[in-house]
């Protein structure tokens, strides 16, 4: 039995539904919603790749590459929104992140 | 069942299992780890793929700098794990209701499609520009990134920058205790703000004070 396309594909979609799970077990946690968007966006990446290897078409690869680029750029940006947080708040419950009435 | 299958569903299950203790773990700093052991995992998922390239790229961007970057904020700010953790089961059934919603309308869709056909995939290959050549993932790439995606590249790398402006804007401080020299007003200051002369008699007379007189013919009278 021979690896498909569809099995990558229904890994993607059970990686993406696993870090779904995550947002909503982890609402509290703002460290883990970050970690499980990365998790999302490599399920993307993986579905990326699959279909650039399979259609044997290389601008998916080219794709992943620049949402990798974006995704490190967000989380650095990121986790320095964190931190400012924490150091105004002195703690990073997102309860409390009420400061503009939204 | 040949190397790559098994590989694949092992690096697939690792991953997977990765994904979950990522999100259930209690301890912000395992969750990262387990992260980087996904990652890790995806990484060799990817090299199956004949992506060697960001199979490494994942490794070193992600492993080396950003996961990196996860660990040091983690244990750098103070978590209050169990304010952190409550209502973790409470949101269980509706995480789970949706976590089944979304691998059921994924999986209609993917059972149901995506048998691509060999004349699409024999229609691609033969084509020269975008084709994976079995030769050179990284070449490959490279000449496609350079030519025809160089001003996505250049957008790519002006985000970076961006990015990299505003995490040093956002976090840099300065400390209200600690003493520090104001460049501007060193380079502003004009001579004679530095030294000030002050006129005053070469000599004076000495004059002895009387009270201090007084009060040491006190002290000699009670000995």
């Amino acid at each position: 039995m021979t690896v498909t396309l569809s099995h990558y594909l229904v890994l993607g979609a059970m990686l993406f539904a696993l870090s779904i799970i995550g947002i909503f077990l982890n609402r509290k946690n703002i460290i883990v919603l970050l970690m499980a968007i990365e998790l999302m966006l490599l399920a993307v990446n993986t579905n990326f790749v699959a279909f650039s290897h399979y259609l044997g078409d290389m601008h998916g690869q080219i794709f992943v590459f620049f949402i990798l680029t974006v995704a490190a750029a967000e989380s650095a940006i990121g986790l320095a929104i964190l931190v400012l947080l924490f150091r105004n708040k002195s703690n990073i419950n997102v309860d409390e992140l009420d400061t503009l009435k939204g | 069942m040949d190397v790559k299958s098994g590989l694949f569903y092992i690096f697939s299950a690792l991953m997977l299992f990765a994904a979950f203790r990522v999100i259930t773990a209690r301890n912000p700093v395992h969750a990262a780890l387990f992260l980087v052991f996904a990652f890790f995992q995806a990484a060799g998922i990817w090299i199956l793929l004949k992506a060697e390239f960001l199979g490494i790229a994942l490794v070193l961007v992600y492993v080396g700098a950003v996961m990196v970057l996860f660990l040091f904020v983690v244990m750098m700010l103070d978590i209050n794990l169990d304010s952190v953790r409550q209502g973790f089961w409470k949101h269980f059934p509706l995480a789970a209701g949706f976590g089944a919603i979304i691998i059921l309308q994924m999986s209609a869709v993917l059972m149901g499609g995506f048998h691509i056909s060999e004349e699409v995939k024999n229609s691609n290959t033969a084509q020269a520009v975008g084709a994976v050549v079995q030769a050179n993932n990284t070449k490959d790439l490279g000449v496609l990134l350079y030519t025809k995606y160089l001003y996505p590249l250049e957008i790519a790398a002006v985000i970076l920058l961006v990015a990299i402006i505003a995490a040093i804007a956002l976090t840099l401080r300065q400390r209200k205790d600690s003493k520090h020299t104001d460049p501007g007003d060193q380079v502003r200051i004009k001579s004679r703000d530095r030294m000030e002369v002050i006129k005053m008699t070469a000599t004076q007379p000495f004059v002895v004070e009387a009270p201090m007189a007084e009060v040491v013919a006190g002290e000699e009278k009670k000995a």
